[in-house]
């Protein structure tokens, strides 16, 4: 059982997950360099925060394009568990596995705070060991966070149970407070707040291990 | 190739004698590039050419100094195997002008001082200096400069924990932007920049070569103007993703052995680089300008050697390995080119179109560097002298019944005092995952020493690195002396309040021209002052920078120069981090006490209002002597708090600095939302000077209730002034009484939406 870490050039969170898996949990984790293919013996694959390619044309357009995202979408399509965090969000937007897409926040400046969530759907294994409505903060850190999609995307993805996360006071002016959703079958989550940065009592709170374990539940 | 000799000396910011020492050294007439050479490596900025002989006084040396000053940054010995580089660096100039780019690129440039050592970054910090936020201007260019930071150390992937921000009229058409970075050692060996080994091949990775800031170094050693806008091009445009990659790939590539020595391309670009690498080796360096890599086509040899772009290194490679190394470059998408060799011959030697374009002996350009000599002022210039009458009897009386809270408000609104979360919510705090305190829970930011890479990166470990940056520029502006030791005295405050060992010093001399009696005196005086207070403190200074002609010439021709603003960088060691104290109040009855000099006695010189927040908010005034720094008193205090934290007594910690008592009460309330009770006694002092008074070498602390035996015990073994104040209120009033009489009482909420607005109200509201 073991976790894989895409590392795109401008990744810059990738070794902090690894840190939350392996470090603070024990879950053996690897990196996945962007030109690898090779999943084989992965159970879980977290696309993490940073700028993966820079990102000056948009975030994630050219990361989609990276070897590693190819077998990635083979891994998803086959029920693997992927976690894209913050850049990682962006990422699997850009590639289709979510709907809808991150734009800068609100304000136009980039945010690094708390943010406290509430849990809006325990439907699939990232969340169902917790309940309904229970709240969690998580640190947020990103300029381009604004989660839009358009009314019938949004109508979907309640139909579907698929808005994971809502922020409790929007920081950034996503649609619906919307922090983080799933696909339709459950095994991809996207989120702008990041859990690894939650796993650690000495450098912030916990309430993120709830996602680091599911990777492997 | 004939040139007109005068109009370039100007343009290089050279003088005639200058140009006599160049015919000298050479034994002919330089051409037009290696003048171009001369005058960057000339500059202030490239060789401290006012400032040098005053430098030489600092105390530089220590146990835990690995590298001091004249390497790419500081280095020390944290114990345990962890050894910290460190450096603050100025980017004023490009930032009045381009505040984006101009302080995204101070922030790539430190960052390559750090990792050309071979140490890993780990953290930021920045020293931030504005004109007022009711000048329109001014909101510009905080926006800018602060989204700049954000930019770069967000994308870089480098957490900023840390830093100050002051606003004053002085700094309306020059702001300053300083940047601080620290980074891990994660090579055996600490990288130096003297290239050895003739017949080595030179390797130049990274970005390109482009002619944007041209001529950068020369730029930041000029006064500015209106028409400084025009000199844009001499900003250059920092890409954070080619640094992140560049930071990973010298990383491995110091680690495979390789590499002989290195130098990151700063300031004056190429001909630093080589002429510094050349020099400090004792050897020289040939470089082949068609084989450096550009992003332009036609340019000439000597917009190559001049040009600053951004995110260039410059290695010495040990024969043979060049292909393997930069094979390693490329994996990051990034340029790597063999552009020239050592030679045995000490001479920098540059070829263009198989010619020599410029040939210069390696020592002329980068040692034995021309010394502007200046005569020092005798006795302080008469306008200060004239300040120093003024006493704080002199200060208008509070009118009887007079509401102080209305004066504790003001104080907290002001922008210099009030919460910066405006600014740090922008920047990313937690990336690495080892941000123990970030800004504005503590005195000091505190960052947990775990590395990135290797199997000690999945370890935790206890120890941590404390760092802050200080200066109080009022004070400095009134008297040089006392203002720099104040900045060293209150760096190493901060630190010890979250129970740091204070270790070593990188400093940032931002000052006016140094050509004029009174600034020379302000510059010679600083150092002193710090000089003085690093020895009794024992906090070497490692390094660091200076940045002259900070000042503005307006439409009208008149010269405004900045306050004088030496900017200390100071780093600790943290044995414990689960010891670190913070600065909010914990517990409801946990006593509270001021150590360091009380306020209660009218005549002692220690504490005053000279240059105080109080004077200047209230009463709109900047004048006085700021108080007398006893740095023994320091030492006591600061040790008896270490001593506190580390037997675990003290439950918060906060240094008493800008607006007195009676903010840094409020502070530790706004911090954990928990009111106070202060009782204060008879006193022959003023409730002015027992609440807003500053000086005295003073640290707020609340003692853990159940530990206050522990306190005394510890207590009787020193002998430091202290004074019980009160005690944390089970209530989120701050209130204070003297004689049983309500002096002050204010809500916590009331000081936050105060406190929390000052900054956003001014800047949103442009």
């Amino acid at each position: 059982m073991s976790v894989g870490v895409v590392v795109f050039p401008g990744s810059n969170c990738d070794r902090d997950v690894r840190w939350a898996s392996e470090g603070c949990l024990g879950i053996p984790t690897r990196y996945l360099w962007h030109e690898e293919r090779d999943l084989s013996g992965l159970d879980a694959v977290v696309l993490p925060g940073g700028f993966s390619y820079g990102d000056y044309l948009r975030c994630g357009a050219i990361a989609r394009f990276a070897p590693v995202l190819e077998s990635l979408v083979d891994f998803a399509a086959r029920g693997g568990r992927v976690l894209g965090i913050c850049n990682g969000f962006q990422v699997l937007t850009e590639l289709g596995l979510l709907p809808g897409a991150l734009t800068r926040n609100r304000n136009l400046h980039f945010i690094c705070e708390d943010a406290e969530l509430e849990i809006a759907s325990v439907r699939t294994p990232w969340t169902n060991a917790a309940n309904a409505s229970d709240r969690i903060t998580l640190p947020i850190a990103h300029g381009e966070g604004r989660y839009q999609c358009s009314d019938d995307t949004l109508r979907q993805l309640q139909d579907d149970d698929c808005i994971a996360f809502r922020y409790l006071s929007n920081p950034n002016g996503s649609v619906g407070d919307i922090a983080g959703i799933t696909n339709a079958d459950g095994n991809v989550l996207g989120l702008m707040p990041h859990p690894e940065r939650a796993c650690d009592p000495t450098t912030g709170g916990v309430d993120g291990r709830l996602l680091i374990k599911a990777l492997l539940s | 190739m004939p040139f007109d000799v005068a109009a370039a000396l100007r343009q290089e910011g050279l003088t005639e004698d200058d140009y006599l020492e160049i015919q000298r050294r050479l034994g002919r007439d330089p051409n037009r590039a290696e003048l171009g050479m001369f005058g960057v490596m000339w500059s202030e900025h490239c060789c401290y050419r006012n400032s040098r002989p005053l430098l030489s006084g600092f105390p530089t040396e220590g146990p835990r100094i690995l590298v001091g000053p004249g390497e790419n940054a500081g280095v020390v010995d944290l114990g345990d195997g962890h050894r910290l580089a460190f450096k603050i660096e100025s980017h004023n100039h490009p930032s009045a002008v381009e505040p984006f780019q101009g302080a995204a690129t101070g922030v790539g440039g430190i960052l390559r001082d750090i990792f050309t050592m071979g140490a890993r970054p780990i953290a930021l910090l920045n020293a931030l200096r504005f004109g007022p936020l009711e000048e329109p201007s001014t909101c510009g260019l905080v926006e800018g400069v602060v989204a700049g930071i954000a930019h770069y150390g967000n994308c870089v992937g480098v957490p900023t924990v840390g830093g100050e921000v002051a606003f004053d009229a002085s700094y309306s058409g020059n702001p300053l932007v300083n940047a601080m970075a620290l980074g891990l050692m994660e090579t055996d060996d600490i990288v130096k920049s003297g290239a050895s080994g003739v017949g080595n091949p030179v390797v130049y990775v990274g970005s390109t070569t482009g002619r944007d800031g041209m001529g950068g170094a020369s730029f930041a050693s000029a006064e500015l103007s209106a028409a400084s806008l025009d000199d844009r091009p001499a900003v250059q445009v920092g890409d954070p993703f080619l640094e992140k990659g560049l930071i990973e790939a010298c990383l491995e590539a110091f680690q495979s052995g390789d590499v002989v020595a290195a130098q990151d391309m700063g300031a004056a670009g190429l001909t630093c680089s080589c002429s510094e690498m050349a020099a400090k080796g004792d050897v020289g360096v040939e470089l082949d300008l068609d084989k450096v890599p550009a992003r332009e086509e036609g340019m000439t040899a000597y917009e190559y050697l001049l040009s600053e772009s951004q995110e260039r290194m410059l290695f010495v490679v040990r024969a043979g390995r060049e292909e393997p190394l930069m094979e390693r470059f490329r994996r990051w998408g990034l340029q790597a080119a063999v552009v020239g060799r050592v030679l045995e011959e000490p001479v920098v030697r540059v070829l263009q179109h198989g010619e020599v374009a410029a040939e210069v002996p390696s020592r002329a350009l980068a040692e034995d560097t021309p010394i502007n000599h200046h005569e020092l002022l005798a006795e302080p210039p008469a306008d200060l002298q004239q300040h120093w009458t003024w006493c704080d009897a002199d200060l208008p009386p509070a009118p009887l019944g007079h509401d102080w809270g209305t004066d504790l408000l003001k104080l907290l609104d002001d922008p210099t005092i009030a919460s910066k979360r405006w600014v740090y919510r922008q920047y990313d705090q937690q990336v690495l995952a080892n941000t123990v305190v970030p800004s504005g829970g503590a005195d000091a930011a505190v960052v947990r020493l775990r590395p990135q890479q290797g199997e000690a990166s999945l370890q935790t470990t206890v120890r941590g690195v404390a760092a802050t940056v200080d200066c109080p520029n009022r004070w400095v502006a009134l008297d040089p002396e006392r203002g720099a030791m104040a900045a060293v005295a209150e760096s190493a405050r901060n630190l010890s309040c979250v129970g740091a060992e204070p270790l070593a010093v990188t400093d940032n001399l931002n000052f006016p021209s140094p050509e004029t009696d009174r600034g020379y005196w302000q510059l010679a005086l600083a150092c002193r002052g710090l000089s003085e207070a690093c020895r009794a403190l024992n906090t070497p200074v490692t390094g660091g920078n200076v940045s002259l002609y900070n000042e503005t010439r307006g439409d009208d021709g008149i010269l405004t120069p900045i306050h004088p603003t030496p900017v200390v960088g100071m780093v600790g060691l943290v044995d414990d981090i689960n010891r670190v104290c913070g600065m909010a109040w914990r517990q409801p009855g946990d006593p509270i006490v001021m150590l360091g000099v009380s306020g209660e006695q009218p005549e002692d010189d220690r504490v005053g209002f000279g240059g105080s927040a109080y004077q200047g908010v209230i009463h709109g005034l900047l004048t006085g002597r700021p108080p007398r720094i006893d740095l023994g008193l320091e030492v006591s205090v600061q040790a008896l708090v270490r001593e506190a934290i580390a037997q675990g007594l003290l439950a918060s910690s906060h240094d008493c600095s800008d607006g007195g008592l009676a903010v840094t009460l409020a502070e530790a309330s706004l911090a954990s939302g928990q009111g106070v009770e202060i009782k204060l006694g008879a006193s022959s002092a003023s409730l002015q000077r027992r609440l807003f008074a500053e000086g005295g070498a003073r640290i707020v602390v609340s003692v853990k209730s159940e530990r206050w035996e522990d306190w005394q015990a510890l207590l009787s073994s020193v002998d430091v002034p202290l004074q019980r104040l009160g005690s944390v209120a089970d209530h989120d009033q701050l209130s204070i009484t003297c004689e049983g009489q309500s002096v002050l009482t204010l809500s916590v909420d009331a000081l936050a939406s105060t406190y929390e607005q000052a900054l956003p109200r001014r800047l949103e509201a442009s």
